[in-house]
């Protein structure tokens, strides 16, 4: 299969990458851009490691083809924050022990800031279904919701100050 | 307040985040911001890709294989088969167990996705393509995936390989298909006690084939440096260490040329303990090719070849007096270890630690014998977030308690209550030959069943049951009682080890001339946050703040050797390494103290963080300033410097404990389940990070819900994987997954220098019991003993329909 350029705009940069139309987007962001933060877990959608933003929307990336993501806006765990300044949900996470091994950690909180982005004011049974679709093996699920929740308390408390 | 007050005693100790204290993870920051580094994540120059291919048969022979077109696809490198890895005897190779397991097929598969070839290229596509080109010609073989018919005299021969009539690695073998026999108890009396009770419940009782499954898969990436002659070997490796041994042994390298990491590990569980023929083919292609090869499974890989757990039938008799009072017990388990022996237990103990199986019960005399089969299984048998065989053991008594407790008419609390070791006499020496080391089973019972109103309960549930018979409901109440006891923390030297290896483990600490430090161990996180809390450990044993201290596993350049991660060993063992030697580095700053303050060595004492002149507290000098001495002044009769290494041999094993209770709802026409309530209280001795021991607690429980309501490694009689992907293979998502309540009583081991005994794999062994007891007890009103796990709808469903709840 040829090589073809595909050009993306991964966490507010554009990028332009050769790879063939099969490859996957899990394989192109953690290859080819270095990205290494979203990780495989299963090749089958149904473990959530590999979750990006893709075009405002949740996405497994590694059932998505690089061909699909042409031409999309990506946003990755690496892109929601930075050692000077921790996003809302990683900070919350921190907090609450929401993490162990750390492997599903990225997908999870990639998917708990589109989730606040759908639904800012979650329930608690809102927010477990909400990320019903990234696994984790380590902490029984119970921090992670404590956390995203108290990370949407915190962001509409700063909302409602601002305002 | 003005800046120049002194901080209180209780200040200095609160800024040290010592013992006790819910301190934050120091693991976080990397991990919330994608920066772990996994293995999968290690790129190297020139680095290569490697992938299998694997037999879809359970168990053929190999007529012949044809690599033309795979070789001939661009990108290809090579393509090993077992007669390339011949010359190097490295076809096959030990396994942990005794037994030997073959790196590629040599002649026959004896299981569905056993590795055949290993092909090499530039890139993970290519590699997936060449796969499919190798031609291999199979003759399929009849198939057993059942030990019970394994052992039927006309099954046939699996292990060709070894000599008919020919002792095992544990003993004799009485059948072609026959691993071992391993037995502890009296027997004669036993079966005399048992014979002649008043009353006896007999009950046979399987836990079910699983796989840990944690979310990163297994692999490696190995580099030989042709140059310098050195083999750099990155890896999910429980046991680094071990497996440098094991690499030195099997390649012939010498174990100086030869570095093992373990990188950033996403979740092990027991998986990560053994080593597998990816990480055997990397090495050998690295070296065949010159340049680092990396070996990743994917999903369907890792669940079906790597490190299954459980796979034990277990017949039980338990025998007690009119009133409840046990009298003996006799276990027999028929113990599925697929085609090749690769448990992963201390050499002298085939069975793991299964005689743990009388359980928190004061039973006068036992017996147990496991018998070890081959089948057309995958090879494993690992600890799966448990103590090796505990979680079996554990489960087994205490459904048979459940058992004898219906033939008895008896409330089964009431049944434990009556039955339990009591405090005043620990330690106590088992009918199987432990000695366990403390505990008070009674205050932990009588908190749990305060806590969750069991008297309520118990009210609830008869009044439910009537409405059910009136029909006026279709839902049943279940209540899932557990007191489990556990082993962890192997093991002393004098009976534990691996592949020889005794099972200490170790802790090198420097503490630097500005009064920071780093401390290096010999076992390896995998989630448990051992760089949070050895640091804190060390806080309070030398006075230096945890912040200030960097934790190191994992990298055998490095780290002291030590047996590595699982059972729950870190902290019974490294742990109290880390104690040990921080009293080595208290000990040689007391000298410095009294030096810099001009005074006997007895005339200072220790206090949080400081040595002070005793009597004169305002006379002191801070650990820092020790430090800094130990650095720049010449003190006579004391080496320069400030450091300790302490290897620990643990003079027995611990055995926390705990009390958990499960409250089910249960709809009778869908199999569905509800828990309404979990409670869970653990006694894991001294507790060094109430946060991290809370997590753990709710992990393992969510492991032990995924274990009893939905999960099996299932095959059809053709040998075929029926779980093989996420898609049959259950984990729970958080919507499956309930609300725990954790609570905890503190019984210190007295022989752990801290007196902590462990708690990762407690919330497994205990919890697997809890919720399947719930299961059973929704039903014990129509009569159900023993129905076996997974209970998911459909298991469940048939058991209401087997009952005639739905006619």
């Amino acid at each position: 299969m040829g090589k073809q350029i595909y050009k993306m705009t991964v966490n507010g940069q554009v990028k332009e990458v050769m790879a063939e139309p099969r490859e996957l987007l899990i394989y192109v962001l953690r290859e080819k851009l270095d990205l290494t933060g979203p990780h495989v877990g299963c090749e089958t959608s149904h473990c959530g490691a590999c979750t990006v933003e893709m075009n405002g929307m949740s996405v497994k990336s590694c059932t998505v083809f690089a061909a699909q993501a042409d031409g999309a806006e990506i946003t990755t765990i690496e892109g929601l924050g930075d050692p000077d300044g921790l996003h809302v949900l990683q900070e919350a996470f921190k907090e609450h022990h929401g993490l162990q091994c750390g492997y599903c950690t990225p997908g999870m909180i990639t998917r708990a800031h589109r989730l606040l982005q759908e639904n800012p004011n979650p329930t608690e049974v809102e927010v477990r279904m909400g990320i019903a679709g990234n696994l984790c093996r380590c902490t029984g699920y119970q921090n992670i919701v404590k956390s995203i929740l108290a990370a949407a308390a915190q962001i509409n408390a700063a909302k409602e100050a601002a305002e | 307040m003005n800046d120049l007050t002194p901080p209180t005693r209780e200040e200095r100790s609160a800024k040290l985040k010592g013992l006790g204290t819910s301190r934050k993870r120091v693991e976080d920051a990397r991990f919330t911001q994608g920066k772990g580094n996994y293995v999968d994540d290690i790129k190297l120059p020139g680095m290569l890709h490697g992938d299998f291919v694997r037999s879809p048969y359970g168990h053929a022979r190999i007529k012949s294989v044809n690599i033309d077109a795979a070789m001939a696809l661009p990108g290809v490198i090579a393509v090993l088969q077992a007669k390339d890895l011949e010359p190097l005897s490295l076809h096959w190779m030990p396994t942990l167990a005794g037994d030997k397991q073959m790196v590629l097929a040599d002649g026959k598969v004896l299981f569905q996705g056993q590795e055949v070839a290993f092909v090499v290229a530039e890139d993970r596509y290519i590699a997936a393509d060449a796969v499919e080109l190798v031609e291999v010609e199979y003759e399929e073989l009849p198939v057993v995936v059942d030990p019970f018919k394994a052992l039927a005299p006309d099954a046939p021969v699996l292990r060709e390989d070894l000599e008919a009539g020919a002792d095992g690695a544990h003993g004799p073998r009485r059948h072609h298909n026959h691993i071992f026999l391993w037995e502890e108890g009296d027997k004669a009396a036993t079966e005399q006690v048992i014979d002649s009770a008043e009353v006896v419940a007999e009950e046979m009782i399987c836990y079910q084939r699983v796989h840990p499954c944690p979310l990163e898969t297994c692999g490696s990436v190995a580099s030989m440096d042709k140059v310098n002659g050195k083999l750099t070997l990155y890896g999910t490796f429980q046991a680094p260490h071990v497996v440098r041994t094991v690499a030195s042994l099997l390649s012939g390298i010498e174990e100086h040329n030869i570095r093992v990491v373990s990188p950033d590990i996403g979740g092990g569980f027991g998986n990560k303990v053994g080593v597998y023929p990816g990480y055997v083919c990397s090495i050998v292609a690295s070296i065949v090719t010159g340049r680092p090869v990396k070996f990743i499974e994917d999903r369907m890989d890792n669940l079906m070849t790597t490190a299954f757990a459980r796979d034990y039938w277990m017949k039980g008799r338990i025998s007690a007096t009119k009133d409840g009072k046990i009298t003996a017990l006799h276990a027999h388990v028929t113990a599925d270890h697929g085609a090749f022996d690769a448990c992963a237990d201390p050499t002298k103990f085939p069975a793991g630690f299964f005689h743990i199986c009388t359980g928190s019960y004061d039973i006068p005399v036992a017996y147990c014998g496991v018998d070890g089969v081959y089948t057309n299984k995958a090879p494993g048998g690992v600890a799966y977030r448990c103590s090796f065989r505990v979680t079996e053991a554990a489960y087994f008594i205490e459904r048979m308690i459940e058992v004898l407790a219906m033939e008895l008419n008896m409330d089964a609390a009431e049944l434990r209550r009556i039955n339990f070791i009591k405090k005043d006499q620990f330690p106590y020496h088992s009918a199987l030959g432990w000695e366990y080391d403390s505990g008070d089973y009674h205050t932990a019972w009588d908190k749990a069943l305060e806590a969750v109103d069991y008297a309520g309960l118990r009210k609830e549930q008869a009044a439910r049951v009537e409405a059910f018979k009136r029909g006026e409901t279709r839902k049943l109440l279940g209540i899932g009682l557990c007191h489990f006891t556990e082993i962890v923390g192997a093991g002393p030297v004098k009976n534990c080890d691996i592949l020889g290896m005794g099972m200490f483990d170790s802790c090198e600490i420097r503490i630097h001339p500005t009064g920071s430090a780093i401390a290096r161990l010999g076992t390896i996180s995998q989630g448990q946050g051992h760089a949070t809390t050895f640091a804190q450990i060390l806080a309070t044993e030398i006075g230096i703040p945890a912040d200030s201290i960097t934790i190191e596993e994992g990298d055998t350049d490095t780290a002291p050797y030590g047996l590595g991660t699982y059972g729950s060993r870190s902290t019974p063992v490294a742990g109290a390494a880390t104690a040990m030697a921080g009293r080595k580095i208290r000990a040689k700053a007391q000298m410095i103290a009294a030096y810099l303050l001009e005074v006997h060595d007895d005339d200072v004492e220790f206090d949080v963080d400081r040595f002070v002149v005793k009597g004169a507290p305002e006379r002191f000098k801070t650990m820092a300033e020790i430090a800094y001495a130990s650095y720049n002044q010449a003190i006579p009769g004391v080496e320069p410097g400030l450091e300790a290494v302490s290897y620990y041999d643990p003079p027995n094993m611990t055995y926390p404990f705990g009390a958990y209770v499960c409250v089910m709802e249960i709809d009778v026409d869908t199999g569905t389940h509800e828990v309404r309530q979990f409670y869970a209280l653990d006694d894991c001795g001294t507790r060094i990070n109430p946060m991290v021991i809370e997590g753990q607690v709710h992990g393992g429980l969510t492991e032990a819900l995924a274990i009893a309501m939905g999960q099996e490694i299932a095959y059809d009689e053709m040998g075929n994987v029926k779980t093989g992907t996420l898609m049959d293979f259950f984990l729970p998502t958080a919507v499956e997954t309930p609300h725990y309540t954790t609570d905890f009583t503190e019984t210190p081991s007295p022989h752990h220098p801290i007196g902590a005994k462990g708690v990762g794999e407690s919330p497994n062994v205990g919890g697997v019991p809890a919720f399947s007891n719930a299961v059973h007890d929704a039903f014990r009103a129509f009569g159900l003993r023993q129905s076996n796990m997974p209970h998911d709808h459909w298991r469940i469903w048939k058991i209401a329909n087997d009952l005639g709840l739905h006619d």
